[in-house]
């Protein structure tokens, strides 16, 4: 054959084993470390608490959320066909906060527990139907983005606000660290809570991948390869608002996964959306799993919240990203 | 399968674009369908595959409406190739030639050996076989045309809708598209293609349907339908309409004042 020779890439099935198996990797590791010091074989009623009530929520959490943020995103991207889009565009994110910080704003937090991830969870779900309503069903991807962009900053608005009358200091305090973003302290209840919803948008979101394949082409040539590009949107943000909701509902804001992860796996892939879904689930995982055991490895120093770790790597690949496209569409 | 319009009246965006246009598609023949920029050409087209519904008439496919075709038969029915090349990823050619093997690919399944084997002659059809592992953005604008031909081929579908397939092409790829094109036709196929350049119409194209203001102004073999009446009422221009060495050639003249 001549022409170019084949790039060097990963066959697609290897690739995803092998994400597979770091990802399990990760998780035990996740399992495996932190400040008391034993690893996986610790013995003792004091290493059975700490393993099951502190590591293993933040374990599976790491896992679900890091899983959940990678593959909105490449559903996202895939479908505006933007590598720039980030689950926190459609506004869902932002509801979810807001939710969160009225809950904690009104006191209700303190009375009941689980008011925090349910206020998330009724954030997003408004905030979700609200984008709906705003973009509409045919309205193609740049109604849908402003859409988000209205959303998200009508939530800011309303968190800033809520921030600011606050009586409490100390609720002030709490919703702050909370906007954050944090796997740290979160019970296995909060983890039952949000776990269905994670899951169900992410077998939701993942269905998507012939219709974001066939969308490569543009919505004309798509529809005409029978897909249906209207309930296509409409499972997207159905599939996000409940994966990325319920997930910014029990740890907070935790930015850049899902710009930065789809964005690094599309050329192992051949830039195909319908592999980067996949791809970017198990790599948001590994990447959310290990940046939290570095932060409880770095925690006798420096005690930092899983969000603001994200932002530090993320906010520099963005600027990475400008210098990538500029010498892309210099002369 | 036969493609019919009848009818059909289409507005966008408060402009009436088709206005009673009717006109039909036979199997075994290639149908070009010309008129100036605007006239509805790709409209029409739209129509016919199911994208746009009209507000009146009707498009019929093999008899039926189209509008009642179940989406997945239809797209292995009918495949469009729209004008504009968009290929948003950087997908290698040959991934994207493989969509158009999607709508015979049940969920989650893999490529049969069907679908390599239309991929490949699709690919070889386009000349494009040498391009497959490229990626497609990286591709000149004609090798990026014949690889978006050869997704609607590799779709194998019995009515081929194609806008302006050969816009961009150099000459020799142009004829080689256009005789691919014809023998798809003689082969059984229904062909419809959008297209300007009228010596490609008067020497490949079984009929011509003219299109002017939303209405079909005539059809008809190509002889006929280019005539110098036709052309001066559609596009205000006068041509000549000549034979050398037995291939028609229309040679536009002069702009009608």
């Amino acid at each position: 054959m001549s022409g170019k020779p084949q790039r060097p890439g990963v066959a697609p099935p290897r690739l995803i084993g092998g994400l597979a198996v770091a990802a399990l990797l990760a998780f035990a590791l996740s399992l495996a470390i932190g400040p008391s010091g034993f690893g996986l074989g610790g013995a003792g009623e004091a290493a059975d608490l700490i393993f099951w009530e502190i590591r293993m929520p933040r374990a599976v959490l790491g896992a679900l959320v890091g899983a959940a943020l990678g593959l909105s995103g490449a559903a996202l991207q895939g479908y505006l066909r933007n590598p720039l889009a980030e689950p926190s565009l459609v506004g869902v994110s932002g509801g979810a906060a807001l939710g969160a910080v009225l809950a904690i704003h009104l006191g209700l937090s303190q009375t009941f527990a689980l008011a925090l991830p349910f206020g998330g969870l009724i954030g997003g779900a408004v905030a979700m139907l609200a984008v709906v309503a705003l973009a509409g069903a045919h309205g193609g991807p740049v109604t849908l983005i402003l859409a988000g962009l209205a959303v998200s900053g009508i939530a800011t608005a309303l968190i800033s606000l809520a921030l600011n009358l606050s009586q409490n200091p100390f609720a002030t305090v709490e919703a702050v660290f909370w906007l954050m973003g944090s796997l740290a302290d979160r019970s296995l209840t909060q983890v039952w809570l949000a776990a269905p919803p994670i899951l169900a948008g992410m077998a939701v979101l993942l269905f998507l991948g012939r219709a974001l394949d066939a969308l490569t082409l543009g919505e004309d040539a798509a529809r005409s390869l029978g897909i249906d590009v209207a309930r296509t949107r409409l499972v997207l943000v159905a599939g996000t608002a409940l994966a990325v909701g319920a997930a910014t509902s029990v740890t907070g804001v935790i930015g850049f996964v899902g710009l930065l992860v789809p964005h690094v796996l599309r050329p192992f892939v051949g830039h195909r959306p319908s592999l980067v879904l996949p791809a970017s689930a198990l790599a948001g995982a590994i990447f959310l799993l290990v940046a939290d055991i570095g932060l409880r490895l770095a925690q006798p120093w420096m005690d930092l919240r899983i969000g603001v770790l994200t932002a530090l790597i993320g906010a520099p690949f963005f600027v990475w990203l400008v210098l990538k496209t500029r010498a892309e569409l210099a002369p | 399968m036969r493609i019919e319009a009848r009818g059909l009246r289409v507005s966008l965006k408060g402009r009436e674009v088709l206005r009673g246009l009717s006109l039909a598609a036979e199997p075994g023949r290639l149908t070009a369908i010309i008129g100036r920029n605007g006239a509805g050409k790709t409209t029409l087209l739209k129509v016919l595959a199911g994208l746009i519904a009209p507000h009146a008439g009707t498009a019929l496919l093999d008899g039926t409406d189209i509008a009642t075709w179940d989406r997945s038969r239809l797209a292995r029915a009918v495949a469009y190739l729209p004008q504009e090349r968009l290929v948003h990823w950087a997908l290698s050619a040959r991934a994207v030639v493989a969509l158009g093997r999607l709508p015979y690919q049940p969920f989650g399944a893999g490529e049969s050996d069907a679908d390599r084997a239309a991929i490949e002659a699709a690919l070889a059809a386009m000349d494009a076989a040498q391009l497959a592992q490229r990626p497609v953005p990286e591709l000149s604008g004609g090798e990026r045309a014949r690889v978006l031909v050869a997704r609607a081929l590799a779709q194998e579908p019995r009515v081929l809708l194609a806008d302006e397939p050969a816009a961009g092409l150099d000459p020799a790829h142009q004829l080689t598209l256009f005789q691919h094109l014809a023998a798809l036709a003689t082969a059984g196929r229904t062909v419809v293609v959008a297209l300007h350049d009228l010596s490609l119409a008067a020497r490949f194209c079984h009929t011509i349907a003219l299109v002017h203001e939303g209405r079909t102004l005539a059809a008809g073999a190509p002889r006929e339908v280019l005539s110098p009446e036709h052309l001066a009422a559609a596009y205000g221009i006068t041509a000549r309409y000549q034979s050398i060495e037995g291939v028609p050639v229309v040679l536009p003249l002069d702009v009608l004042p």
